[in-house]
């Protein structure tokens, strides 16, 4: 067996530490820089202490309406989270057998994953782009007032940056699935079933609270996916921008550390989302056990 | 026939929303790419047609070797280059973290502790990620406040940000997971016992791990090699904000094409940059078989 103690052993735990520190440092100085005082620049040595910058971010000084844009992130988190645990879910019950087109299903899931996210995003960018110019020639051949009056477009947060970032989220939430069921004891489902419970019985008092601490992590995936999506919702959000984008928008742009003050605010966002996630995982695994 | 007869609403129905969504934001998209790729344009609008001058347009000049090579393939070339340096990296470190991980570490828990330590930064904000390197390697950042104290250098070290360095870095940062997670999961299915019949056998520690443990890694290797070429050759972000906007990628001409309405040319440009990744990738996955792996 691969000896403990001995001098490999200490060099792997000594680069382990320092890949940890080349994954956290850097997040740690920005935190420490948001914290400055009001002469504070980009770059150490700190000038002072203060909360000054995330009141200069409260205020949106200087910043694009970042409160309306944190929202809207949040908002399409949580719908993106909630449609990626019930589609991938149900996904992965029908996955346990073999289906019509289930291995073309398998195929654009892991195709999804390895896309370029620019050309998925380009092409629902195209997709509603058509279905506009199909609505408008609807509304100018049946005269539908409605549409030759009101209607602009189709693109926008609610559907098609919807469905560009589930397209992003989803593969990963079947693919938990898969590793669930993979190693999935059904002895104690078939025993239900020979009970005479139902199906929906059987999944209900069975299957679920089996897999609910795996649905914890779907979903820890859904939201901060969403949440920090980036490359496909570049080109479909429509008029209002997510925060990821904003954010991106502002690294050209702003020069003071209300950015990195921003960068705190998000990322405590973040850690309290999976130290949330992490603790129901726990509890429902304790619960169980 | 009597199986006809006796169908019940099966659980392969269960599918059909997930399976909506992909051939609505997935499949149709990409073949309207397609499509699109051979229509025509002008300022404003697109216009149905059969064209390849969006193709020809991408490769004008760079069959013509007496000149400079095209801004194409220079293009192409630089993606490949930051291809091959982020997949060394990160092959090399997410290998070395797996190994750790997989083989050091005794107790079941503080895997998992380890494990989530290494995945948590996946969960927060990329570009918070890529902006956090300004105050160290910046003109004024730590890096360069230490080589001026040292001595090491006179003056501030400008290759450090907005570079070619930078835009590794923040792949390498980025993306090591990618490679962590698959190897480990390969190297947790081996079985412990074959390890020990090579060092019982008299093999040493460096002859286990070439031949018993990198040979059966080889499918998560594999995975995670397709994960980090893809997502570089695809970028625009990273390139674009750790480049200072001014290293070009294939993902940022895409970018570009679109916000000047020049939609067919950039989806003639996302039909190439799509057929070359799947090139890769099907390359890559006839050595093994993704589905075994979960």
């Amino acid at each position: 067996m691969l000896n403990k103690k001995n001098k490999t052993y200490y060099t792997c735990v000594f680069f382990f530490c320092l890949f940890v520190l080349f994954l956290y440092g850097p997040t740690f100085t920005i935190v420490l820089l948001s914290f400055q005082g009001p002469d504070g620049g980009l770059t150490f040595p700190l000038n002072g202490v203060s909360t000054y910058w995330f009141k200069e971010l409260w205020r949106g000084g200087s910043v694009v309406d970042i409160g309306s844009a944190f929202e809207r992130s949040m908002i399409l988190g949580v719908i993106v989270m909630v449609l990626t645990v019930l589609l991938s879910v149900s996904a992965g019950l029908a996955f346990r057998k073999k289906f019509w087109g289930s291995d073309t299903l398998f195929f654009a899931t892991v195709a999804s994953l390895i896309v370029p996210s620019i050309v998925l995003s380009l092409g629902v960018a195209l997709q509603f782009r058509l279905l506009d110019d199909f609505t408008k020639w609807l509304g100018s051949s049946l005269d539908i007032n409605y549409i030759n009056e009101s209607f602009q477009t189709t693109l926008g947060m609610f559907t098609s940056g919807l469905g560009a970032q589930l397209t992003w989220t989803l593969p990963f939430g079947l693919l938990i699935m898969f590793a669930v069921f993979n190693r999935f004891d059904k002895s104690y489902e078939e025993s239900a079933r020979d009970l005479g419970a139902t199906p929906w019985k059987t999944f209900k008092e069975i299957v679920f609270p089996l897999i609910a601490p795996s649905i914890i992590g779907i979903a820890l995936f859904g939201f901060t996916l969403s949440y920090d999506e980036l490359a496909r919702s570049s080109q479909v959000m429509g008029a209002g921008n997510t925060l990821p984008l904003e954010l991106r928008g502002l690294t050209t742009t702003v020069t003071t550390p209300v950015i990195y003050a921003l960068g705190t605010v998000t990322t405590f966002v973040s850690f309290s989302v999976i130290g949330i996630s992490i603790a129901c995982y726990i509890w429902l695994k304790r619960k169980r056990g | 026939m009597m199986k006809l007869l006796k169908l019940k609403p099966s659980v392969g129905l269960l599918s059909i929303p997930y399976s909506l969504i992909f051939i609505f934001f997935f499949f149709i998209p990409l073949v309207l790419t397609f499509i699109i790729s051979f229509w025509d344009y002008n300022e404003y609008s697109i216009i149905p047609d059969f064209i390849f001058e969006n193709y020809s347009y991408i490769f004008k000049d760079c069959f013509n070797f007496e000149k400079d090579m095209c801004v194409t393939f220079k293009t192409y070339l630089s993606t490949f280059m930051f291809c091959f340096i982020t997949w060394f990296f990160t092959l090399i470190i997410g290998f070395f973290v797996a190994y750790f991980l997989a083989f050091y570490v005794n107790s079941v828990t503080w895997q998992i502790v380890l494990f989530l330590i290494c995945t948590i930064p996946f969960w927060t904000s990329n570009v918070i990620r890529m902006i956090s390197w300004i105050p160290l390697l910046g003109r004024n950042g730590l890096v360069n406040d230490f080589l001026l104290y040292t001595g090491l250098t006179d003056i501030p070290q400008e290759w450090l940000l907005y570079s070619g360095f930078s835009i590794v870095l923040a792949f390498v940062h980025l993306y090591t997971l990618f490679m962590i997670v698959p190897i480990f999961n390969s190297m947790m299915r081996i079985d412990k016992s074959i390890i020990e019949a090579a060092y019982d056998n008299g093999a040493n520690g460096l002859q286990i791990l070439w031949n018993v443990i990198i040979p059966l890694c080889k499918p998560g290797i594999v995975i995670g090699s397709i994960f980090v070429i893809t997502v570089v050759m695809g970028d625009f972000i990273t390139i674009g904000i750790m480049g200072g906007q001014q290293i070009p990628s294939i993902g940022k001409i895409i970018y570009v094409e679109m916000s000047y309405l020049q939609l067919p040319a950039a989806a003639a440009n996302a039909v190439i940059l799509l057929a070359l990744t799947l090139l890769i990738i099907w390359i890559m996955t006839k050595m093994i078989d993704i589905r075994k792996e979960l």
